[in-house]
């Protein structure tokens, strides 16, 4: 792995074990022992007493009338303790229930099958073998209907109705949304020296965590109260839809998620599996385990994308881009299941105007129904950023080819310059600060374009294919202001807590739950940055309900920029009372100690002071407190963001392309990302390179296909492909620092910037190779070759 | 977690005893032995046979050797052994290539070239290589062994001509003086089945092409050998364009269809371009042969 950092603004060099951080800097991850030995805790290695097993039965069809469900042959297997299907629910209230998108989802089908591999019915058996077994026992009729597959068609007169659930409805249409001015984005187009309009889909991708969907629920029927451990990004949200929508009282629910094999977006919400185990466990009065499988996970959770985007981009002569707008035709499935802030039906894909100064931008976005999974937004996105920033940078690179300009130089020559921040773009958000020329110079420099240009005319006068592709993206993560975001009324801010023990050791409980961030390491660092006691002094609580503050969950890069900064303001709050019982502790003013990282001391006398540990002690011990002040030494806050956070980057993609058989090879990378305060390079780092290489899968392979009955052709590994070590180069990572003037400690997150900001940058790559404007993604060896000739590629 | 249908197991202690099984245990027994195509399946309950018969103790078809003039592989011989065997490697760098690209050090490490070839997926690699190659399957049963040219093995997707209670035991591959062999694949991804695929060998005899061997995988449900193409080769020098003219042939023998890796259209030109390839440095390598059997005084 190749990682530059001669060229680092502030050097950060891999410390040695025994000159761990006391605060931000390269540490090892707190929990990565366990993970490396094996003795991680995922949900599917819960073993209760009595624990029974569930099983799902799917729809083989896309779309179809449910005529009968004969469950008696399921039931009389000998190991088989519940069969439940959608008419079991139906009385219990429970057949459908809400999506994070205001709409409805069915939890079993009662009425029609809407999508391949929705759920039908849920066996409860002793064993996962017997569950599995039994589902096959169960024989359904089914009445086949037309499915609705093309998004494109979907508003077709005549089109079928798929959500002929709902009253009154007669067409597949969800929403229409609007942001920007149309009016004066026209007039600016109107009088533009150039217009370039492209149409490419953002195909639908599919989050595929390692560890996929599950959960054990257990209702203790003597106590009433649910433990529910669950694949959850957002344990606290969960538990309170639980109650709201099943009528548990808040109190005797606990959601814990347990150790979690990655998110990207696919455990936000609550699938219909999880609330079949809760019933199962109430019927059978036993703890209920319910993991879906391989299959299951790519075919019927979460998807991501699906938006068929036309854009268009003015310029003038010169190169000056003066607007964007774009319509989008968004595919959300059988059900609205999108999760995001419920304001914003198609995320934060208003950021479509990127990185730029320009005078006018409009989007519309049209939302449908379609025979397909429900989900929407998951998967690293930042709510749709992805999807805008290949928006705009592949309109860029267009612009670009029909201008004959070099797409860096033209990027250059428009990027926002420092002194515009805060920017308000035309969307109506407030970029908060960058030096985005800085930025790009740097990955310029690093990469050696001007030399990769040289070489690149060089191969092309002996045949060779070689392409450099550049993409700069501006993210805005970190949601949000709890006057403008929330998830069915749930705000979203962060609460967290500290209490320091009196030996000077502390727990942190944050709202927010890790699916591989390493939560416990970061937040620990946050602590000790502000309070001066060594990280492994500080252990991190978060993913049980019971035992941390209500929060909205790990997602579109909230942790850091939300629960981050609650980190920091409790401490300071502990640092606060600190320096009241350190002034105690010395009989001195607290006016007159000045901080030290980890004591307090008299000002102009430094070697009278009081260390936390110390101050812990006395607080916890038999000093005199101060009127008013009250013992201990711990505090607790709600964070609300004042505004989201931007980070930003410039990612630089070097290719080669087989002339004769269209294969790709990405041989080099240049990502250097701009997120603000650096906590953890070293997990900065990582979360880098997984991004890069999740980018540079959407951009060459992924792609969850259909045929035209609906039938979904991606439903394991074998068809759905993951890139791995040999499909990606050796990173080429860098820095820049620009401080979030907003956030306590200036950090802005950095989860979701590869997989934002590098499938663009490929796309490009290719399409410089192969000198093509555009084809759409992935990017398959068949797909490049078939662009290469004048093709629109295989139907995938 | 995917879970198979329930099924019995035994663990055959030999040859006969594998036969004798699968004699008395009728159509639903499958042998198993990597199971790196048969145990998915069974996850998916795409396949559910009643009983497994496992052949990995049957240490004796485990063998890779030289004799009668043939490499004789044993058809428990696994991938790995194959890909690491300076024999094989030395006498047809095809079956390397191949190997290279066979899915994934773990299924490499299991899988076994007899269940790749009983497996006869359209796509599968190694029924190329034995096909361009010209290999003869040796096949058992209760009564005897029947020895069946690879052409006629192969009888179609998932097809071949092992019978109820029989059992391949044995691959033979011809070594021909002066030959030189290749394999060229395109996939998606390392370890992905192939978009399409081609295997060439062929000898050089007094400068011109003596034998040669073209065959497809992925290509379509019935083609293995591209026999136009071998006959557009026979007697010509080995020039660009008479790999030309191979590669056209072998274009218009194949039957591609359209699928997620790709157009048929887009396939059909692979079949030209990586025949082509292949034939390339399958005569690279047959020069290189020919010339150090000349150097060591050899008659070719």
């Amino acid at each position: 792995m190749t990682t530059v950092e001669e060229s680092a603004p502030a050097p950060e060099p891999a410390s040695a074990p025994e000159e761990r951080p006391i605060g931000y800097g390269r540490l090892k991850r707190k929990e990565d022992p366990r993970f490396v030995r094996g003795k991680g805790h995922y949900v599917d290695d819960i073993q209760l007493p009595g624990m029974l097993h569930g099983a799902v039965l799917r729809s083989p069809l896309a779309h179809a009338r449910i005529v009968s469900i004969d469950t008696s042959a399921a039931e009389s297997h000998p190991k088989v303790k519940a069969v439940i299907t959608g008419a079991a629910l139906e009385g219990l209230g429970l057949a459908w229930m809400p999506t994070l998108s205001m709409d409805t989802q069915a939890v079993l089908a009662t009425d029609k099958v809407r999508f391949q591999g929705q759920e039908v019915a849920f066996v409860v058996a002793e064993d996962h073998y017997a569950a599995r077994d039994a589902v096959e026992l169960i024989d359904v009729e089914y009445e086949p209907l037309d499915p609705v597959i093309d998004a494109r068609h979907a508003l077709d007169p005549g089109a079928p109705v798929i959500r002929d659930d709902q009253e009154g409805r007669t067409d597949n249409h969800i929403f229409d949304w609007e942001a920007g001015d149309r009016e004066a984005t026209d007039a600016v187009f109107a009088r533009a020296d150039v217009v370039v309009a492209q149409d490419m889909l953002y195909p639908r991708v599919h989050p595929a965590p390692l560890e996929t969907c599950g959960c054990v629920a257990d209702m203790d029927p003597v106590e009433g109260k649910l433990t529910l451990w669950e694949t959850t990004q957002a344990p606290h949200a969960h538990r309170t839809l639980y109650a709201m929508v099943a009528g548990l009282p808040e109190h005797k629910i606990r959601v814990v998620s347990p150790d979690i094999g990655g998110g990207f977006g696919n455990k936000v919400g609550i699938y219909p599996g999880y609330v079949c185990a809760v019933v199962g466990s109430i019927l059978t009065g036993k703890p209920v385990k319910w993991v879906e499988d391989r299959s299951e996970n790519l075919m019927s959770t979460s998807f991501a994308r699906d938006y068929h985007m036309h854009g268009e981009i003015a310029a003038s002569r010169d190169g000056r881009i003066l607007a964007v707008r774009v319509n989008v035709l968004a595919d959300h499935g059988a059900f609205n299941g999108t999760a995001q802030p419920t304001k914003y039906p198609a995320g934060f894909f208003h950021i479509f105007t990127g990185s730029y100064d320009i005078e006018a931008a409009h989007c519309k976005v049209t939302g449908v129904y379609t025979n397909k999974a429900p989900g929407g937004v998951a998967y690293a996105c930042s709510f749709r950023v992805t999807e805008a920033v290949y928006l705009v940078e592949r309109m860029v690179d267009c612009l670009a080819d029909e201008l004959g300009e070099d797409p860096a130089e033209l990027r250059m020559k428009n990027l926002l310059r420092p002194e515009q921040f805060p920017y308000h773009n035309k969307t109506g958000w407030e970029y908060d600060s960058g030096d985005y020329p800085a930025t790009l110079r740097k990955a310029l420099d690093v990469a050696g374009y001007a030399e990769l240009r040289r070489e690149q005319a060089e191969r092309r006068a002996r045949g060779e294919l070689m392409g450099v592709g550049v993409s700069f993206f501006t993210e805005t993560v970190g949601a949000g202001p709890r006057a403008h975001m929330d998830i069915l009324g749930l705000g979203m801010a962060d609460g967290c807590e500290l209490r320091i023990h009196p030996t000077g050791k502390a727990v942190l409980r944050i709202s927010v739950q890790s699916q591989g961030q390493g939560h416990e390491t970061t937040f620990a660092q946050i602590v000790a940055e502000e309070l001066g006691i060594p990280p492994e002094d500080i252990e991190v609580v978060h993913g049980d309900t019971d035992q941390t503050p209500f929060g909205l969950g790990t997602y579109g890069s909230r942790s850091t920029p939300v629960s981050g900064a609650a980190a920091a303001v409790v401490a300071r709050k502990v640092r606060d009372k600190s320096r009241i019982i350190a002034g105690a502790m010395l009989e001195i003013s607290p006016e007159d100690l000045e901080w030290e990282k980890g004591r307090w001391f008299v000002k102009g006398d430094p070697g009278n002071a009081k260390t936390i540990p110390e101050i812990a002690l006395a607080a916890h011990g038999a000093l005199e407190l101060p009127e008013g002040v009250e013992g201990h030494l711990e505090a607790t806050t709600v964070y609300n963001p004042p505004n989201l956070t931007y980070p930003y980057g410039a990612y630089i993609c070097v290719v080669d392309v087989d002339p004769g058989t269209g294969v790709v090879k990405v041989r080099r990378f240049v990502a250097v990302d701009d997120c603000g305060t650096r906590i953890n390079p070293t997990i900065i780092e990582g979360q880098v390179h997984g991004g890069l290489a999740d980018g540079v899968g959407m951009a060459l392979m992924e792609i969850i296909a259909f045929d035209e009955d609906g039938n979904c052709l991606s439903g394991s590994f074998m068809d759905y492909l993951l890139p791995t070590a040999l499909e990606v180069p050796a990173w080429e990572l860098d820095h820049t620092v620009t401080p979030s003037p907003h956030h306590p400690i200036g950090a802005k997150g950095i989860g979701e910037s590869a997989t934002v900001g590098s499938p663009p940058a490929v796309v490009n790559a290719v399409m410089d190779a192969i000198g093509v404007r555009h084809a759409d993604m992935p990017l398959t060896p068949g797909r490049v070759w078939q662009a290469m000739h004048g093709g629109v590629g295989a139907p995938q | 977690m995917q879970v198979p249908a329930a099924f019995e197991y035994r663990r055959a202690s030999s040859v006969e005893d594998a036969l004798a099984l699968l004699e008395t245990l009728g159509e639903e027994a499958r042998v198993v032995a990597g199971g790196h195509s048969l145990l998915p399946m069974m996850k998916l309950r795409l396949a559910r046979p009643e009983y497994l018969i496992d052949i990995n103790d049957l240490s004796d078809l485990d063998y890779l050797r030289v004799e009668g003039g043939e490499l004789r592989v044993g058809a428990l011989t696994r991938h790995r052994s194959l890909l690491e065997s300076e024999l094989v490697g030395s006498h047809f760098p095809i079956f390397h290539d191949a190997e290279r690209v066979i899915a994934d050090p773990p299924v490499r490490n299991r899988g076994t070239i007899g269940g790749s070839l009983c497996q006869a997926d359209p796509s599968e690699d190694l029924s190329a290589v034995c096909a361009a190659l010209r290999a003869t399957l040796v096949v058992r049963g209760r009564g005897g062994t029947r020895a069946i040219p690879m052409a006629a093995f192969y009888r179609g997707p998932y097809e071949t001509a092992v019978g109820p209670a029989e059992m391949l035991v044995e691959i033979r591959l011809p070594l021909v003086p002066h030959s030189g062999s290749a394999y060229e694949k395109v996939e998606r991804k390392a370890g992905d089945w192939a978009v399409a695929a081609a295997g060439a060998a062929l000898s050089l005899h007094g400068g011109r092409i003596g034998q040669a061997g073209i065959a497809l995988a992925a290509l379509g449900a019935a083609t293995v050998n591209s026999v136009r193409a071998e006959q557009a080769l026979l007697g010509q020098e080995p020039t660009e364009q008479a790999f030309a003219a191979a590669g056209r042939a072998a274009a218009q023998d194949c039957d591609p269809v359209t699928d997620g890796r790709g157009s048929a259209e887009y396939k059909r030109h692979l079949a030209d371009e990586l025949t082509r390839r292949a034939l390339r440095r399958a005569a690279d390598r047959a020069a290189v042969a020919a010339l150090a059997a000349g150097a060591a005084g050899e008659d070719g």
